[in-house]
């Protein structure tokens, strides 16, 4: 308790000095609103709109927790690959960093025409901005392995795949863990553009949209109140994914001892 | 092209291995390094190591040792020469153990990787804990334990692999010199009661003359052998004995550093 005490003080203590800096300076300033909401209205914004808040972040939260389910799949299904084959990394690499150019939009008409208006063509665009740094990660830890520790195995007659399951993998697990909190903190961008580059046929269409619409229509207080659910979200989100990693790599979190 | 190579069929890991022997002909050797220069790191090595014996064999740093072993252990094949070797295990100097196992299931990695179950693997490896003085300890991580015991666990390892054949490359290279004396009294130990053919690999001509049964003392690159020494001296040894100290100057002088002390 103590100890999650003294890591939440500092966050929140500078979190209260930004936000009394936001209102002051929109308060005395004199600041119209349709174009900085103090704090105070943002609350309130959020407070009245709270069932539509909590319905579009139900929708972009599923988008969040899926698309990076099938990005770390993914992910890691290709650094595997191509770590074993390393012809296929030579054949693969160049397209996967070109992927990361792609600007969605262009391509947000064809999978929509693919894969209709449901989650999936929206799941198919985190996973695609989402992936890259998981696989990234994966194939350096994969590659990282002690170069003697195969010899060893060897000559304890370890087949190809043993040494891929006692040392290669668990050696990179933190790597790839690592990977997987990166592509969280662009996970929720990337269920905004998700939702803004693909249509949709839901009754709620995530909070990516409410956002744009509400920012055209000078409803910028509630575009705010959206926007603080989606930091709270990642921030939410990769503290979970911290606490994960201690459970399933313990031993990597030893020599630093400053994981959140 | 060598005629016979080391046959390396793969035992069940029986937990105390048939001890055998090893016969090196005219054993040639060389590698290329990354920047492309070819290095000769063994010439003409003949060797006979004895079923159960301790060979020690020390040289100078780069004389070829290692590749001596990794050719012992099958992990490379001569250029020139002929090796018989039954199958045989590698310790390096470094330990290796895996930080993410337990002591226990780092000593049971070797018989989990021969096909035995996780519980029987442990079960075999925990036989052992209390004999090698690592009772205790079984469920440490290797970040947990002190350099010796890193080194206990990594032979245990070894010795669970089964096979007749243990070769030791520095095994207590990394060690300070106090904890290195502990090591070299445990090995003596350890040895007298899980007999192998042992071939260790050192350039420390006082650890050799300690714990061998022969020494064969290797030229700078390419190795060659420069003299083979008994070391008929009764167990256990101690290093301030005469007779170790008037081997060590033999060792030393075929080594040409007897004028350097």
């Amino acid at each position: 308790m103590r100890r999650a005490r003294g890591h939440v003080l500092p966050a929140a203590l500078l979190a209260g000095v930004l936000l009394g800096a936001w209102e002051a300076y929109v308060d005395l300033a004199g600041v119209q609103e349709e174009l900085l909401p103090a704090p105070h209205a943002v609350a309130a914004a959020l407070w009245a709109n709270d069932s539509l808040v909590l319905h579009n972040f139900a929708v972009t939260a599923e988008e969040v927790v899926l698309g990076l389910a099938l990005a770390l799949a993914a992910g890691l299904a290709l650094a595997v690959a191509i770590h074993l084959l390393p012809l296929l990394r030579r054949a693969v690499y160049p397209l996967a960093v070109g992927s990361q150019a792609v600007p969605i939009p262009v391509i947000g008409v064809l999978l929509v025409f693919w894969w209709g208006f449901g989650i999936f063509p929206k799941l198919v665009v985190i996973a695609l901005i989402c992936f890259f740094p998981v696989l990234v990660t994966t194939v350096d830890g994969l590659a990282a392995v002690d170069p003697e520790q195969p010899k060893l195995l060897r000559t304890l007659d370890a087949s190809r795949w043993q040494a891929f399951r006692f040392a290669e993998l668990p050696a990179a697990l933190p790597a790839a863990l690592s990977g997987a909190r990166i592509a969280l903190a662009v996970g929720v961008i990337g269920a905004f553009i998700a939702e803004t580059s693909t249509p949709t046929s839901q009754p709620y269409a995530g909070l990516g949209r409410e956002i744009i619409t509400d920012a055209g229509g000078f409803q910028t207080a509630r575009a705010y109140a959206a926007t603080m659910v989606l930091f709270a979200f990642a921030v939410a989100c990769f503290y979970a994914l911290a606490l994960a990693e201690r459970r399933l790599a313990p031993w990597a979190a030893q020599p630093r001892g400053d994981t959140p | 092209m060598p005629a016979e190579l080391q046959s390396r069929a793969r035992p069940s890991a029986p937990p105390r291995a048939p001890v055998a022997e090893i016969v090196l002909e005219r054993v040639g050797h060389g590698y290329r390094r990354r920047n492309g220069a070819d290095v000769q790191a063994l010439a003409g090595v003949s060797l006979r190591v004895a079923a159960g014996e301790l060979l020690a064999v020390v040289g100078p740093s780069g004389c070829g040792k290692s590749t001596l072993l990794e050719l012992l252990c099958g992990l490379q094949r001569p250029d020139e020469g002929s090796i018989v070797c039954p199958p045989a295990v590698l310790m390096p100097q470094r330990d290796l153990l895996l930080p993410w196992l337990s002591a226990l299931d780092n000593a049971a990695l070797a018989p989990r990787i021969a096909g035995d179950s996780r519980a029987l693997a442990r079960r075999r490896a925990a036989a052992l804990f209390a004999e090698l003085g690592l009772a205790g300890f079984e469920g440490a991580r290797p970040h947990e334990l002190s350099g010796g015991m890193r080194q206990r666990v990594a032979f245990l390892r070894t010795l669970l692999s089964g096979k007749p054949v243990v070769c030791l490359d520095e095994p207590f290279g990394a060690l300070d010199a106090l904890t290195r004396a502990e090591m070299q009294q445990w090995l003596a130990r350890t040895l007298a009661h899980e007999r192998r053919t042992v071939v260790l690999v050192t350039h420390d001509v006082e650890e050799a003359v300690l714990l061998a049964d022969r020494l064969v003392v290797l030229s700078p690159r390419p190795g060659r052998v420069l003299a083979e020494l008994d070391v008929d001296i009764e167990r256990p040894r101690s290093r301030t004995d005469p007779a170790a100290i008037a081997l060590r100057e033999r060792a030393l002088s075929a080594l040409g550093m007897d004028g350097c002390g």
